[in-house]
This record gives structure tokens, C-alpha cells and sequence, in this order.
């Protein structure tokens, strides 16, 4: 007793599901984002630079930006000091969200291709009134 | 044993494992343990392979020079014919669930007793002679070459597995170190490593029929003196035919039964209960064996004794063959005989003549097992029986491991048991039904001579009897297997001093009220039943 | 010994990863070239190795029974831990795949002044449900990276397994119930005398390799943060053969990428095949029907045996004397 036709149908069936997402993506890779930073607050900028570097501000400005809570509703401190020395104020509104006024062409391109809900606006407000989901706005 | 150990010096036991790795611990062939090799006149007399004098604890085991070659050989064809083989070789993960599961690791400490060493031992030589892996990295993958000290450790070890399957159902892969003693076992028996306890009774099956050699006429007499005691006994007569062409059924059951206590008890159990219904069956003296010896050489052999059971069936033209107590022989039955042999035409689907019952489970292998059938009976109120006469025996039962887990038979004896004595205790849960323990010298390791192996083999299922007999005063063990009954007690009378061993057809035969039988204040061992002293001298001369 | 060589060859990746990563066109090679032959050999060889158990048979139908048989109606049978039903092998071998049945089972024997005690012992069945659980869950996340867009499962599995948000990014349930269930293993292995005395390095190899990629995984989140959107980038492009190679990804990246390269290229080869051979095992996926129908083995060879003409050849006289019947007089 070989039970070929039942091994076949399992090994079938397992490298269709570690191939699964070689098909889901039917050879095609979705495009990469752009973020957009072509603001006025940001073009009116002589340095375009962030609060801190580029490569940081990539990886972990979601680190950055949960620490900014916790010191400015926690703790009550309003006052960051980046890794050059500089004074910066803490505040999503005020001070992130000047320069990226932009949400749905900056924030949630990223967002939306890698699939991340942030709960920022859980409490904040969207900006422009818009008081749509980033991810939900981007996949429906 | 070579000196004699009580029983609490047996019980010092280490389950802690030493720490010098199981690799570079050679083996210790010891007195007590090993079992005598086969004769060599005993392995020509069924055509295997370099019959040869030698012995274990000699530094020469007279091995032909390309001993290696056909071991190996051996090897890949058996991975290449079972698929069981290559898997057990390949997937095991070392997780320990089985090491304190066996028998003979609990009762002697042996690391190398656990069931995954000792699948390890051919493991390792599967990793070192046909895997990459274990060929560059050698020790480090767990591989090693085959060597002679590999060999005698492989050959030691493979004596010290029952196959009795526990250990494959705690598994989470169902690993079944049975399969690979089986396995083993047929390697080491390509250059005559058996022993003799396995193979003169394979060899005297193979003639005469029987494992212990009864000639036809011998094997009559027996049963025929047997029939006398039950005359003296219960005062029926009772004669049992032979050979009988045109019987309705051909019953087969171990032939320990015919010759030893307390087997034969056993046996006049079943010819009573026969008698009793007016059952259409024969006996014969050329299929007389229902275990199978074979069955721990190879596979081969197993096939080749077990044929002559449907080719005496054909011969006798009975409808439906009826399988008395045995282990083994089960196994055999239920799991490989309906692939060993081509089916016989004549043959036809089990009925029971007494109830009508189809036998659905043995549609088409037509045997069926002796505590299905009793239990058919009685649950059609076909026996009459007085369970009172087992009043004074407090009953436990041992599962054995082959209808247990090689076949799931764990109600019915139950039930015939409960019909039959009015007091029944269960031994703790994880001693009993498919977490049974193996009476510690199953699979053709009841020899006298590893007296130690089977006594330290015994003990989780001797200790599981005391617990009982402790608690409850339970002194009688019911089994259903005639290697049980030719081991347990001394097994018993070791461990746990005061219990007997008895066939649960024994005790049906002892509570059945049959027609025209005496006041029955003796049971089948010639014994008097307490509180049924004869009211007459006479009683016991009525004949 | 053994564990010695598996921390060093583990430390080895780490060590080959991290230099890579720091050179250009090498990380071509560990974030493109190596994750590709890993999943070929993975997949390859996994089909290699189950083809290989399937060539030979399986000649007897041997499934453990672990529960009363079919017999009769009035006796209660167990149907999933003896069945004679295809449907009912299936449960069985369900439970047996996803609730890890038999190692439910388990006791532990231990013997108390001449009495032996068995205990019931579930660490050992904790410690690989939540190992292998928890494994599969991240499995499944992982695909946020394999899948534009994301389906629809992944994300709910993550909404779970992140629910107490706690900490930026969330602090995943799954990455703790795997590092608990890997400490439960690895610690069997360590201080349980008799585990420590069967294991390999086959064994500690693959708990450090995926400790090391859990690790890895998870100093990825907290810790070294890498690049997500390049992350994405790259493994997407792989997944779809355009494989692109971001700039500034991070090392730590590359570090977990060629651990679970190793794993996967290690897995054919080893015990870690378990995964397929659970599925094929004769003891557990047979139905226990073998009185009920014959089953054929496909090397079956015709017995040789003493035939009854041989025997009543030999002990004809011996017959007619006590009076058993025989064929020729």
C-alpha cells in the first residue's frame, strides 16, 4: 500500500501554502510608496531635515513618537532634545504635523504598504477634518 | 538468575541516567539479562541462515567475514520494503515521552532502556552508513559506523524489547519501537543471532505444529487426560474431536495451553464451555499453534508458521476459524494475517451458531477472538452461570499489550469477567486497557535463564497487582494471553506473593452450571471452593 | 559537547550575517541570492524526503490502538483512538496534529519506596503546543511582508496576538508564548537528567537557530529598528521575482534573514521533518479495520511451509494409532 494519490495531495497542498504568496502576488510587487514632501511648511524650509535623521526618522519614528506621548501627557514635559543638541517641541499637532500636513500623501502611504494601523489618531484628531481610518481608506 | 536477588535488592533501581554519554559506554553482556543463542540444528531446520555455535559473552560471535555487508544490506532493503522503517529512522525528535514508559527501563534503570535509546543504537547506524549528515559529521549528527561492539549492544538490546507498543502510544509520532525490533530482530537473524528460546520453538512449530513440539498423538492425549480431570472434576464427560473434516468451526488457540499450569486450566475452560453450548468444532494437531515464535524472527517466519491456520481450515472445510487466549498470537491474527495469507474461498463470514450473532469485525479475516465470542454469549444469556462459585477469588485484570494496543479488545474479557466473579477491582488507570503494562516477558523472552530481565521487566505490572492486593485483597490476576500465563507467576510469586494467574476462560468454565455436572465443590485445579465442602463422601466418585 | 557545537554554529551565522551585511554586494547575496536557495532546497528537499518515504510501502496495516475496538453494538467503541472509519482516522490524526494527542498522554513514572507512581506530566505537551502554536502565528504575520495587500486573516490574527498593546510597536502575545515554549524545550534539555542524556546536537541546533531568529526578530522590533517599508520592499520583490535591494535596511535584518535561511535549508535534512512524517506515520493514520477487509502487500510472497501432506507424511503411523483421522491410509 503506497497511497501515492494521498502523498501527492499533501505535498500538493503543502507547497501550495508556502508558495501561497508567490500566487497571491500573481509575480507582480506591489508599487513601493513615495512619501510626499512637497509641503508648503516643508518647502519653505531652508535645512529639510526632521527632528532627527532621515534613516532614524524611518525606523523608529514610531518609538520617537510613543516617548513624545508618554513625556508630554504623562510626564508633562514638552521639551525634546535631538541627537545634534537642538531644542525640539513636543507635540504631534504642532510640531510633526506642521511640516507633514500631508497625512494621506505622507503618513499613511507607508502605512497602508505595510500594513500598519498606528493608534495616534485614536485620540488626535485627523488632520483636514478627515476623520477616515489611513489603512481602512487605503484598502476598501 | 546467576545470584539470586531479592526482591528489594532488585528494587534498587537508579531511573537517573549516568553522565558519560550512551556512546562511550560499552556494552556489558550480563548473566541474567541475555538469553542462550539459538542451536544451530534448530535454525537449519527451518532453512535460516549460518546456523553456528557461539555465545554472547565470547569475544568471537563466529560471524561470517562479510558479516557488515549483509547486515547492512539487510538494512536498506528493509527500509526500502517498510515504510515505517524509514520513518521511524528519520523523525524522531528526542523528546523523552517514552523513556520512562518501558518496562524494562522502570524495573532496571538501563538507560540504554529507554525506548528512544535504544532505537537510537540501530538509529545511529542508519545516520553513520546511509546519510550524508551523519557521514561528515559523524558523532556529532549522532551517527556511528556498524562495529562489532555496535553489533552486540544492537543484538543485546533487541532482546530487551517485548514489543509490547507502550511506548508508541504515549509517541507523539506513534514511533513503534516494536516495529523496530521487529526490524532489528530480522537483521541479526541474517547471520543466526537468535536465541534459542525463539528458535526451537519456531522450529518445532514449523514440524510438528506446536512450539513445544507435541506430536499429534501426544497433543490428543494431553487434552484427552485434561477431559479426564474435568470428568473428575465436574463429573461431565466430554470428547472433543480431532482433525474432523465438515465441522462448522476450527479452533486454534496457543499450545502452552495444552501442557502447562495453569494453561491447561485454560483449556478446560474452553472444552467446557464448548460442551456446554453443543459447539460444532474441532481441534486439530497439525494447526495447533495459535502463537506465533515466528513472529519474533522475521516477518517471513511469522507468515510461514501462521499459514497452516487457513490451510488447515481449507482442509477441514470449516466455515469460521476460533482464536483461543494469547497475545501475540493476536497480534499476529488481527493485524497481519489477513495480508500474510491469500483467503480461503471456502470459508465463510462468522456467525455464532449459538446466537445468530455476525461476527462484523472478522467479516473477512473469519477468526474471532474467544472473549468476543464468550461475550456474545452471555449477553444473549446463553450461559448459565453461578458466579458465586468465584466468590472467594478477588479478581483483577491484566490487559495484554497485543489486544490491547494491537487490536483495542478491552471491554470484552472485561464483561465475561464481570458475568463470572462477583468480585472485580481494576488495577490504577495508568496500568490498564492501552496503558497496559507488558508482564516483562513477552515476545519470546519467557526463557529461564534471563530470569533478572523478566523479573526487573515485571515489575510495573507486578507493582500495579500489589496495589490492588493491598488495597482490595485481590488474589487472582485474569489474563488473556498464554505467555502471561506461563510467566506472571512466578512473576507474582516474586513480587507479589499470594496472587494466582488464571485465563478468564478458566474462571467461565468454574461459574457455568452445565447439565448434569456434579455439586462442583471443587473448581478446575482440583481445589476445593470454599463453602461448597461436599455434603457427600461420595460426591467426588460419581462418575 | 553537543551544545557547545550548535550555540558556535548558530553564533557562526550570526557572525557571517553580520559582517555581510556591512559589505554591499554581499547583501545582495543574503538579502537576494541565499533566501532564494534556502526556500528552494526547503521546498525541494522536504518533497525530496516525503517522496523518499513514500517509495516504500507500507505492507501491514499496524495503527496503535489506544481505545476499545469495533465488536459489538452494546460495547462502547472508541472511535478515535481505534477507528475503523476513514472520517474517524482523520479526527484522530487532527487531534494528533493540532492538539499533540499522544503527548497529552504523558505521565511520569517515578518510584516511591517500592511503589511505582505514575504522575501526569504536561510540560512537555505545554511547552510544544505553545512552541508550535505561537511559531505558526508568526509564520502567518510574517506574511504583512510576502502579500500586498495584506489578507484579511493575517490582520485579524495580528489584532489578537497584539491586543494588549503594550509598548511602540506592540508587543506581540505570540513572541512571548514562543520564547516561554522554547525555554520550556530548551530547559528539558538542559536540567531533566534523561533528556539531557538522549539529545544531539540535532536537537539543540534547531532550538537555538529559532531562538536566534526569535530573538533577532524581536531585538528587529524593539531595539535595532530596521527600515520596514525597505523591509517590505525586499521581501515583496522576492516574493513576486523582482527582487530589489533597498538601501539602509539595517544588519539586524539580514542577521534574522540568514537564520531562517539556515532553518529552512536545515530542515529537509533533519528531525525537523517530524512536520511531514507526523502526517505519514502507520501507527497513527491507519484505520484498525484489519479483520473487517484485506489489505494487500505489494511484495507479498506466497509462504513456504510444512504443508499437512508433509506432516501426515511424517507421523501418518502416529495418527491412525491414536486414532486422529487421515487423508491416506
Amino acid at each position: 500500500m503506497y497511497d501515492t494519490g494521498k502523498i501527492i495531495v499533501g505535498l500538493a497542498i503543502f507547497v501550495g501554502l508556502v508558495t501561497s504568496p508567490i500566487w497571491l502576488n500573481k509575480g507582480k510587487a506591489a508599487p513601493k510608496p513615495s512619501p510626499k514632501l512637497d509641503t508648503p511648511a516643508i518647502q519653505q524650509l531652508e535645512k529639510k531635515e526632521c527632528v532627527e535623521s532621515r534613516q532614524f526618522m524611518r525606523s523608529t519614528h514610531m518609538q520617537l513618537l510613543n516617548e513624545w506621548r508618554d513625556r508630554a501627557l504623562r510626564k508633562g514635559e514638552r521639551r525634546y532634545i535631538n541627537k545634534k543638541g537642538e531644542k525640539i517641541y513636543i507635540s504631534l499637532q504642532n510640531t510633526c504635523m506642521k511640516c507633514h500636513s500631508n497625512k494621506k500623501e505622507f503618513c499613511d502611504t507607508c502605512h497602508n504598504y505595510t500594513d500598519i494601523k498606528p493608534y495616534c489618531w485614536d485620540c488626535h484628531f485627523i488632520p483636514e477634518g478627515r476623520k477616515t481610518w489611513a489603512s481602512t481608506e487605503g484598502h476598501s | 538468575m546467576a545470584k539470586e536477588l531479592t526482591p528489594q535488592e532488585t528494587l534498587r533501581i537508579d531511573l537517573r541516567p549516568p553522565k558519560q554519554d550512551w556512546m562511550d559506554i560499552p556494552v556489558n553482556i550480563k548473566e541474567g539479562i541475555y538469553c542462550y543463542p539459538a542451536k544451530p540444528e534448530k535454525i537449519e531446520c527451518v532453512d535460516m541462515p549460518n546456523a553456528h555455535k557461539w555465545s554472547p559473552v565470547e569475544e568471537d560471535w563466529g560471524l561470517p567475514e562479510n558479516w557488515k555487508e549483509i547486515f547492512l544490506e539487510g538494512f536498506r532493503e528493509r527500509l526500502d520494503k517498510h515504510r515505517t522503517f524509514k520513518i521511524f529512522m528519520d523523525i524522531c525528535v528526542r523528546c523523552g515521552a517514552c523513556a520512562d514508559k518501558c518496562h524494562f527501563f522502570i524495573g532496571s534503570g538501563d538507560p540504554k532502556n529507554m525506548p528512544v535509546v535504544r532505537a537510537e543504537l540501530l538509529r545511529s547506524v542508519y545516520r553513520g552508513e546511509f546519510t550524508k549528515a551523519g557521514q561528515i559529521l559523524g558523532r556529532l549528527a549522532g551517527a556511528r559506523k556498524l562495529t562489532m561492539p555496535v553489533l552486540k549492544e544492537i543484538w543485546y538490546y533487541l532482546f530487551q524489547c517485548t514489543e509490547c507498543r507502550r511506548c508508541s502510544l504515549f509517541c507523539p509520532y506513534g514511533i513503534d519501537t516494536a516495529e523496530i525490533t521487529i526490524l532489528g530482530r530480522e537483521l541479526i537473524n541474517l547471520f543466526g543471532l537468535n536465541i534459542n528460546w525463539i528458535q526451537e520453538p519456531v522450529c518445532n512449530c514449523y514440524n510438528t505444529g506446536n512450539h513445544l513440539g507435541l506430536l499429534p498423538h501426544t497433543f490428543k492425549q494431553n487434552i484427552e487426560f485434561l477431559c479426564d480431570d474435568i470428568e473428575e472434576f465436574v463429573g461431565i464427560k466430554i470428547e472433543p474431536t480431532f482433525n474432523r473434516k465438515g465441522a462448522e468451526i476450527l479452533f486454534v488457540t496457543p499450545s502452552g495451553d495444552v501442557f502447562a499450569e495453569p494453561g491447561i486450566y485454560t483449556l478446560m475452560g474452553y472444552l467446557m464451555l464448548f460442551e456446554h453450548i453443543g459447539l460444532d468444532y474441532t481441534w486439530s494437531t497439525y494447526a495447533c499453534e495459535g502463537g506465533n515464535f515466528g513472529f519474533f524472527t522475521s516477518l517471513e517466519m511469522a507468515q510461514r508458521l501462521n499459514a497452516k491456520i487457513y490451510h488447515e481450515a481449507e482442509r477441514l472445510g470449516v466455515k469460521w476459524i476460533l482464536g483461543g487466549e494469547c497475545g501475540h498470537m493476536w497480534r499476529v491474527i488481527h493485524q497481519y494475517m489477513n495480508t500474510f495469507q491469500k483467503p480461503v474461498d471456502s470459508l465463510e463470514e462468522p456467525i455464532s451458531p449459538i446466537t445468530g450473532t455476525k461476527f462484523e469485525n472478522a467479516k473477512s479475516l473469519k477468526m474471532v477472538h474467544i472473549s468476543e465470542f464468550t461475550a456474545d454469549l452471555i449477553k444473549h444469556g446463553k450461559l448459565k452461570l453461578d458466579p458465586s462459585r468465584n466468590d472467594h477469588l478477588k479478581v483483577t485484570y491484566h490487559d495484554s499489550c497485543n489486544p490491547s494496543r494491537g487490536m483495542g479488545m478491552l471491554e470484552e474479557p472485561r464483561y465475561v469477567i464481570k458475568n463470572v466473579c462477583n468480585h472485580f477491582y481494576e488495577m490504577p488507570e495508568n496500568t490498564i486497557r492501552e496503558e497496559t503494562f507488558c508482564c516483562g516477558s513477552g515476545s519470546g523472552l519467557n526463557a529461564g535463564e534471563n530470569m533478572e530481565l523478566r523479573m526487573r521487566g515485571g515489575l510495573p505490572r507486578a507493582n500495579a497487582v500489589k496495589h490492588v492486593h493491598n488495597k482490595y485483597g485481590v488474589n487472582t490476576l485474569a489474563c488473556v494471553c498464554a505467555i502471561d500465563r506461563a510467566v506472571l507467576p512466578a512473576s507474582m510469586e516474586y513480587w507479589v506473593p499470594g496472587v494466582d494467574v488464571a485465563g478468564v476462560s478458566e474462571l467461565v468454565a468454574n461459574a457455568l452450571i452445565m447439565e448434569g455436572e456434579n455439586e462442583r465443590s471443587v473448581n478446575l485445579r482440583g481445589e476445593e471452593i470454599p463453602g461448597r465442602a461436599p455434603k457427600e463422601e461420595e460426591a467426588q466418585e460419581d462418575v | 559537547m553537543a551544545i557547545l557545537v550548535s550555540l558556535g554554529a548558530v553564533l557562526a551565522i550570526v557572525v557571517i550575517a553580520l559582517i555581510g551585511a556591512q559589505v554591499g554586494p554581499l547583501q545582495y547575496l543574503l538579502g537576494i541570492l541565499v533566501p532564494y536557495a534556502a526556500f528552494a532546497i526547503f521546498i525541494g528537499g522536504f518533497i525530496w524526503r516525503v517522496v523518499y518515504w513514500g517509495k516504500s510501502p507500507v505492507p501491514f496495516r499496524i495503527p496503535t490502538t489506544a481505545g476499545q475496538e469495533y465488536s459489538f453494538p452494546w460495547i462502547k467503541r472508541n472511535r478515535f483512538d481505534n477507528p475503523v472509519k476513514l472520517w474517524e482516522v482523520l479526527v484522530r490524526m487532527f487531534l494528533e496534529v493540532f492538539a499533540f494527542r499522544s503527548l497529552f498522554r504523558h505521565t511520569r513514572a517515578e518510584l516511591r519506596g517500592g511503589n511505582l507512581i505514575y504522575g501526569p506530566s504536561k510540560w512537555l505537551w505545554l511547552g510544544a503546543l505553545m512552541f508550535h502554536y505561537s511559531f505558526l502565528v508568526i509564520a502567518l504575520r510574517h506574511l504583512r511582508f510576502f502579500v500586498q495587500p495584506t489578507p484579511e486573516f493575517v490582520k485579524t490574527i495580528e489584532n489578537i496576538d497584539g491586543m494588549l498593546q503594550i509598548g511602540a510597536p506592540h508587543m506581540y502575545l505570540s513572541e512571548v508564548m514562543l520564547l516561554t515554549g522554547l525555554a520550556i524545550l530548551l530547559g528539558r534539555r538542559f536540567f531533566a537528567p534523561r533528556i539531557r542524556y538522549i539529545s544531539l546536537a540535532n536537537d539543540y541546533f534547531p532550538l537555538f537557530l529559532i531562538i536566534a531568529i526569535a530573538t533577532t526578530g524581536i531585538l528587529m522590533r524593539f531595539l535595532f529598528r530596521v527600515d520596514i517599508v525597505g523591509v517590505k520592499e525586499l521581501v515583496l520583490g522576492l516574493a513576486s521575482f523582482h527582487p530589489t535591494l533597498p538601501d539602509g535596511i539595517g544588519a539586524m535584518f539580514f542577521i534574522h534573514v540568514l537564520l531562517v535561511s539556515a532553518l529552512l535549508a536545515y530542515f529537509p535534512f533533519s528531525k525537523l521533518m517530524h512536520m511531514g512524517g507526523v502526517f505519514m506515520s502507520p501507527t497513527r493514520n491507519l484505520v484498525n479495520n484489519t479483520r473487517m477487509k484485506r489489505h494487500v502487500n505489494p511484495w507479498w510472497t506466497p509462504p513456504k511451509f510444512h504443508t499437512y501432506e508433509e506432516y501426515e507424511e511424517e507421523y501418518r503411523d502416529l495418527m491412525k494409532e491414536a486414532g486422529i483421522p487421515v487423508e491416506r491410509e
